[in-house]
Order: C-alpha cells, then structure tokens, then sequence
C-alpha cells in the first residue's frame, strides 16, 4: 500500500510538471497556432542562467525569480524577432523556423556554459513527512513542485479571467482581425503570451532540473512527455494540458513501479498512450471536434 | 472620402468614389453584388489602403489609417455576420469593445493593481449597459454560439456601441433578420443618430429609403448616384444597374433569337 502511494505521488509531482509544460505549448498555439518546438531549450537556458546565479553564491530564490524573468523576456524577443515575420504565413515555416531555435538555442547554451553535467540544487529536502510515527511518501519538495506550478497556473487562471489584458489576449486568440478592429493591439498581446507561456515553460525546467543533473539537453525528455501531454489534452485546452499531464505522469510512474523492467518501458508507454488517445480521439480528450488542424 | 481608387492587381474595384457623411446623419451605400461596397468599407477602416485618394476625419487626412487605431479616432465597425469571439461569455465579447474606455496603464492591469481593479468593474458596468439598451441584458453570461443568430447580431452592434463611436459603420446588419426585426434594427439606427453618424452598407432596399439621410449608389466600381433616397429612387441610371435597362432586355433578346445560339449572354 504504501509503495502504491509512493507510486502515485511520484506520479502527480511529475505529472504536474509534464503539465506546466504543457500549458506552456497551448498558450502558443492557442495565441499563434503554431507548436514551438523551441519551448524546451528556451526552458534549458533560463535554467542554465539560474545555475550560473546559484554557483556565484546566490540563494536559490534569487536565481527562481531571475530565470523566469529572464524566460519572460526571452519568450517576448523570440516572438517579436524571429516569429513575427513568419507569423500567417504557411504553417510549416513556423514549425521549422522554432525546429532551428531549438538547436541554435542548445548550441549556444554549450557555448556559453559548457556541456558538461552540473548538479541542480533543490530549495527543500527529499525525505518524506513524519505524520505521528509513520512517514508518508510525500516529500517537501514534491509540495513545492505541485504548489508552484498550481499557484503558477492560478495566477494565470485569474490573469485571463478577471483583467482586461487577459481579456484582450483571449479575444485575440480566437480572432486577430476582430480584436484589431476593436482597438486591441494585437502584437502585443502575442508578444505578452509568448512570455507567459516561457514563464511556466520554464518553471517546469527548474522543477525537472531540481535535484538533479543539468546538461544542455537535459529537457529532451520533458519535450517529448510535455508534447504527450499537450497533444492528449487537446493542444487547445489548458485544462487539457493540465489533465493530460497528469494522466501521463501517473501512467508513466505505474508503469516504471509495476512493470517488469518498467524503467526502460517508460518512453515507450508514453508514445503508447499517445497512439491510443489519438486513434480514439483525433482531437485529443478535451478538444472540440474542429478545434485542430494537422 | 474623397476620389478613392482601388486597384487589386490590374482589376480596378473602385474608381474615383467619394463619400461624406455628415455629422449626425445615417449614410446609405447601395449597389448590386460586387459593386464595391465592402471594399469601400475596408478602406474606410484601414483594412484596404487606397491606390489614390483622400480619407478625411474630423478635418484631418488620415493617410495611414490602420485597423487598431480606429476605436482610438472614434470609429466602430460591425462585419458582416456577426464575427463574435467563440470562447467568451456575451458580456466578455461586448467588454472587449469598451476596451479604450479603460483607464489603468497595461503593467498595472497585468498586475491586478487596485486601479485596474476599479476599472475593470467599470468596464463591466458600462457593457452591461449597453446589452441592456439593445435587450439582451438576459443573455451576458451565455456564450454567443448557444444564442440566435438575431440575438448575435445585437450582441455584436452592442460590441460596436459600447466604443462611443462618433462614426459607426455597419456592414449588412439586417442580413439574417426577419421583417419586423429589421424595423426593430430601423428604429434602433435613427435612435443613436443623436450620438454619432452612421455609414450603413445594406441590400435591404426598404431599410435603407427609411432610415437614410443620404444615398450613395455603388455599380462596378463606380459612383452612379447619390443624394437623399427620393432623388436616389427617382434616378434612372439606379433602376438600370439593379434592373438592367429595360429596352436593351428586349433588344438583347432579339438578337439572342437571330444569332444561332452562339453568343454568350452578358
């Protein structure tokens, strides 16, 4: 029983990462339609920038706030720079235009910061909670993986809800042209999404990073669950990204807990689930039947 | 607007147009299908650049007119169809169309900041007045796919209204609407005339003579007439381009019987 938990808790905290990603894809394409395959080495590099903050004796707080500041302003100059002129045109442009980013964006991480492992600190430790006598498995940094991306995405929640810019991006999501002629400044509300969408891309690089080692293409993995989890969702549905990486991060923690040589079966399992959510529902679990192209 | 010419390519879509609408008036624009209306609308809210021509607003030339500074100068726009945003409740869509009226800076309404706060509401309120005016208060927190077309079709002119145009320009807003919802919509455009202009394109004939001050008729690309409905209706070269000229009918027909059937019909 107590391996069941386990089992499952490993599961949520990972999934909820697999999430943040997620969302990170969906607000771009729900913004842009376009799938920014860049989204992992943007991720990477405000790692990297937060490692290089930590190792000069800062505390690891001061590097949270800094690389995701720095993903904000990453996400707003890919999208005014290197976006904006291929934006409406042909839709594979796009894709190989972000494809490019991804590797140039890799390449200069080596560049700059080597391409050797370097360990990621972790604010909070890995033992599980004493409640009374009997330790449960759930550790204080998995608290903080979960609360930092549920208060990341409520943040957001609030942010498209109840303000006028969230109001102005959404209305520009679903018609560019409408919302111009409305008076709102459609680009800059691209610009804004494509930093937001950095932000939490890059939250779900630090907490993947946590503990672990870092290397310039240590988000690869992330890529992949995080694309799963999208595109199970809907690729149009935050809440879809959401649920779709849990599902996949409890999935995967049952099959790498319970499976023989369930380790090696975990990347498999994922395209699995993938293969099976897209035979029975192209569109994904949470899409309307229209909602996506291609 | 004065002499505008639009050109797609070689195909001439407008040639030397003019129009102005007066302050407080309901301007007609009229002609068959592919006269030039929609393009003539398009220029006059930035969507189309003219090849040549003049676009004076509020005694200023507008040589760069664009799409998102319209709301800002004082012009409102409706589209043909409806053109509501899908995933947002009726009250959010028409909230949208106040957005100018907001007053707290971007970084303040991006951080939540009390200011923003008030306005938000203020905002709110002030759409809410305007779906109240046009009678679908009752449907704000519908989203606008679950409604009737008629009843989407106020929400989008109370999206307009809300701006506080000086200039309102709607594009066919009786298209889809029964008789005596197009009355309903008649008596609706005289009624905000005391608060702004309008510039109306429309096929509906008898909404047009009703609520007009002046005609503009559209054929081909060309101005073919304009004045006040009874001058406009009395006009032959109008009754040619929507009937086609009677004894040239006849004529055409004549010769379709003589020649061997050959001759496409014009």
């Amino acid at each position: 029983m107590d391996y069941f938990v386990n089992v499952t808790l490993t599961g949520l905290t990972q999934g909820m990462i697999y999430s943040a990603f997620a969302l990170a894809l969906v607000l771009i394409w729900r913004s842009t339609r376009i799938v920014n395959f860049a989204q992992g080495s943007m991720a990477a590099a405000t790692t990297f920038i937060a490692l290089a903050l930590i190792q000069a004796g800062q505390s690891y707080w001061v590097a949270l706030v800094v690389a995701l500041a720095s993903g904000f302003i990453l996400g707003a100059i890919v999208e005014r720079v290197i976006i904006r002129p291929v934006e409406g045109g042909p839709e594979l442009n796009a894709v190989i235009v972000t494809l490019g980013l991804f590797v140039a964006i890799q390449a200069s991480i080596a560049i700059i910061f080597g391409s050797s492992f370097q360990s990621f600190p972790t604010p909070f430790g890995v033992r599980g909670l004493e409640v009374g006598d009997t330790t449960i498995p759930l550790t204080p940094t998995s608290l903080y993986i979960i609360g930092s991306v549920l208060l990341v995405m409520g943040l957001l929640v609030a942010l498209f809800r109840f303000t006028r810019v969230g109001l102005a991006m959404r209305a520009s999501a679903f018609s560019q042209e409408v919302a111009r002629l409305l008076g709102v400044k459609v680009g800059g509300m691209l610009t804004l999404g494509w930093g937001l969408a950095a932000v939490v891309g890059s939250l779900s690089g630090l907490l993947i990073a946590g503990g672990s080692f870092v290397w310039p293409a240590y988000m690869d993995a992330l890529i992949v669950f995080g694309f799963v989890a999208a595109i199970i969702g809907g690729l149009d549905s935050p809440v879809g990204a959401i649920v779709g990486g849990l599902i996949l991060g409890l999935a995967l923690s049952y099959v790498s807990g319970y499976a023989p040589r369930g380790s090696a079966l975990v990347n498999i399992s994922a395209l699995v689930i993938l293969i099976v959510v897209l035979l029975v529902r192209p569109g994904g679990l949470f899409s309307s039947a229209t909602a996506r192209r291609a | 607007m004065t002499g505008i010419n639009v050109a797609f390519g070689g195909v001439l879509a407008l040639t030397d147009v003019s129009v102005t609408v007066e302050p407080g008036q309901v301007h007609g624009l009229i002609g068959p299908n592919g006269a030039g209306k929609t393009t003539l609308f398009n220029v006059a809210c930035g969507l189309v650049r003219p090849t040549s021509g003049r676009i004076v607003w509020r005694g200023e030339e507008m040589r760069r007119l664009k799409p998102s500074k319209l709301t800002s100068l004082g012009i409102a726009r409706t589209l043909q169809g409806v053109g509501l945003f899908p995933g947002m409740t009726v009250l959010e869509n028409v909230m949208v169309g106040a957005h100018r009226h907001a007053h707290a800076g971007f970084g303040s309404a991006l951080l939540a900041l009390p200011t923003s706060d008030k306005d938000e509401r203020l905002l709110r309120e002030r759409a809410m007045r305007a779906l109240t005016e046009l009678n679908a208060g009752h449907y704000a927190g519908r989203y606008p796919g679950s409604l009737p077309y008629p009843v989407q079709k106020r929400v989008a002119l109370a999206r307009a209204l809300v701006a506080e145009p000086e200039l309102l320009l709607l594009d066919e807003p009786a298209s889809g609407l029964s008789e005596d919802e197009m009355h309903e919509l008649g008596e609706l455009i005289r009624s905000v005339v005391g608060r702004m202009s309008v510039l109306l394109v429309e096929h509906h004939m008898d909404l047009v003579m009703r609520v007009c001050d002046r005609i503009t008729v559209l054929d081909s690309g060309k101005q073919i007439a304009a004045g006040t409905p009874a001058e406009v209706q009395a006009d032959p070269a109008v009754t040619e381009a929507y009937l086609g000229d009677a004894v040239d009918a006849e004529a055409d027909a004549a010769e379709l019987t003589h020649a061997d059937g050959g001759r496409p019909h014009a």
